[in-house]
């Protein structure tokens, strides 16, 4: 299975790509050896919104776009909103990856649970 | 498709306007199977028999140590397969020896007759990709039957000395099979030369057509035929002959092996032209293999920092095909065997690219690509948390 359109565009055209300095949860996933590296960075709110996030990454094109896409989907979006995001729906959101693309590079899901429990830990929140 | 750049000759090249020509009677107004004995089969049969001799005469083998197959992974499992299977189980000659960046066809054989119970030795390489022939030597035991050595290596260009390794061979009595594919028509290929008992080649390397492939059988040596069938090839490769196919190998191994000079001229000065721009242009590159031991037609070059498979399909959307070693687009996990077999740190190994040249490459080409890969380069480093993490470092 090749790429979706909307995966091409989210490679071609990633959202959300610089570093937040003044980030105040930071998450990196996966490893060089598999060939992928997701960074998060997010500005939460006292309130517990995600003001903010943008990513950095090194991987293939499924890594890049799903990075990409995650950012636009949790953006504006509550703590447990965005703890409720898995893999899968951004795999749909982007119309689908194929097969061997859902384990190695769709890790951003991961990144993004990871920056916000220790976010949560950090601050005392459940 | 609009314009394209296409820098994957090694994974196939297009066919050529000559080869065109000498195939089109056969796939218009002759239509006969060279096996028949009226005026159709006659003329098909003829037509066939001079192509098998142009192949035998560019590499300069005899005519009838030619068999034609479909493409080199037959003609590797061919040979390797037909070998164990005319063992008939003797545990006398079970040992093979290869190297461990051999292209799939044979390694990925090797490992499956290793799997089936017969010893199989990898040889390893240095970090430029060059064996050790100490260690071919001191891998030989008393049941060595064959070697399989490639003469080319497809994804970085280093040259095997397989004269020299057929020599170690003869002088202990084994078998030796070349896989010569990315050979014709970047360097001589010569059985006698070389002195091996098997070679393996394959037309659509050498802009002919995909589907036809032969393989050289030294006079007097023998392998198991796999499949059984009419008396095609001898009965070592039965079924109907590929008329179309090897009647343009034919043409285009007489072209190639013709060609080979001017033509490799002209591809080392626009390959050295990319490889110095890029390496004094980009920083934190450099060439996989050895530049000093290696075909015109390939250059390898690792991009650090970032992802092989994100910069194939940017300069993909920009017209320019190339392919990679990383993981992420060969549909394993893993980044290929050939470059972590030369112990190349797995960040690095992901990011390489190979660009293989041929013979209708122009220079524009090559400094339309550098402009690009530079682009493409920089902006996949702008946001690869490797590289920000590296810059840091340096500060």
């Amino acid at each position: 299975m090749d790429y979706t359109e909307k995966v091409m565009d989210h490679f071609l055209n990633p959202r959300n790509i610089r570093k937040i300095e003044d980030a105040n949860a930071i998450a990196e996933v996966g490893n060089a050896t598999c060939g992928d590296i997701i960074k998060l960075y997010l500005k939460i709110t006292p309130e517990g919104v995600i003001e903010d996030i943008s990513f950095q990454t090194f991987g293939c094109g499924a890594a890049i776009a799903t990075s990409s896409m995650t950012t636009e989907m949790v953006k504006g979006k509550t703590l447990d909103e965005a703890l409720a995001l898995t893999r899968e729906q951004v795999a749909d959101e982007l119309g689908g990856l194929p097969a061997n693309k859902m384990h190695c590079s769709n890790l951003a899901a991961d990144a993004l649970h990871k920056a916000i429990k220790e976010y949560k830990a950090k601050n005392g929140l459940k | 498709m609009g314009h394209r750049i296409y820098l994957d000759n090694s994974a196939t090249t297009p066919v050529r306007k000559e080869v065109l020509d000498e195939i089109m009677p056969f796939l218009t107004e002759n239509g006969g199977n060279p096996s028949s004995r009226h005026l159709e089969g006659r003329i098909a049969k003829t037509a066939f028999e001079k192509a098998r001799d142009k192949v035998a005469l560019a590499i300069n083998a005899d005519p009838k140590e030619i068999f034609f197959n479909s493409c080199a992974t037959e003609g590797n499992n061919m040979v390797l397969r037909g070998y164990i299977s005319g063992l008939r189980g003797s545990i006398r000659k079970n040992h093979i020896i290869t190297t461990s960046v051999e292209h799939p066809s044979v390694y990925n054989t090797a490992k499956t007759l290793e799997k089936d119970g017969y010893e199989v030795t990898f040889l390893p390489v240095d970090t430029k990709g060059n064996l050790d022939l100490e260690v071919l030597k001191s891998s030989i035991k008393e049941n060595t039957g064959l070697i399989s050595v490639m003469m080319v290596n497809n994804e970085t260009g280093n040259i095997f000395p397989v004269s020299e390794i057929a020599k170690i061979a003869k002088e202990k009595n084994i078998l030796f099979h070349v896989d010569a594919v990315q050979a014709i028509g970047k360097i001589p290929v010569d059985v006698k030369k070389i002195g091996c008992d098997f070679l393996t080649i394959s037309a659509h390397k050498f802009y002919g057509l995909k589907g036809a492939g032969a393989i050289y059988v030294k006079w007097g040596k023998w392998v198991a035929p796999m499949m059984t069938g009419g008396h095609q090839e001898k009965s070592r490769r039965p079924g109907t002959e590929n008329i179309v196919g090897v009647v343009g190998m034919g043409k285009a191994i007489e072209l190639a092996v013709s060609e080979l000079e001017t033509d490799m001229k002209h591809v080392a000065d626009i390959r050295d032209h990319l490889e110095k721009r890029v390496l004094s242009e980009l920083p934190y590159t450099r060439v996989v293999g050895d530049p000093a031991n290696r075909v015109p037609t390939i250059t390898n070059i690792s991009f650090r920092f970032i992802e092989g498979e994100s910069i194939q399909l940017k300069l993909d959307n920009d017209g320019i095909a190339v392919s990679t070693g990383s993981a992420c687009s060969s549909g394993t996990l893993e980044p290929s065997h050939v470059i972590t077999a030369m112990n190349v740190d797995p960040e690095e190994a992901h990011s390489s690219i190979r660009f293989s040249l041929g013979k209708y490459t122009t220079m524009e080409d090559i400094d339309y690509t550098v402009e690009k890969v530079k682009k493409i380069v920089e902006q996949l480093r702008s946001f690869s948390p490797i590289y920000d993490k590296f810059i840091s470092e340096q500060k």
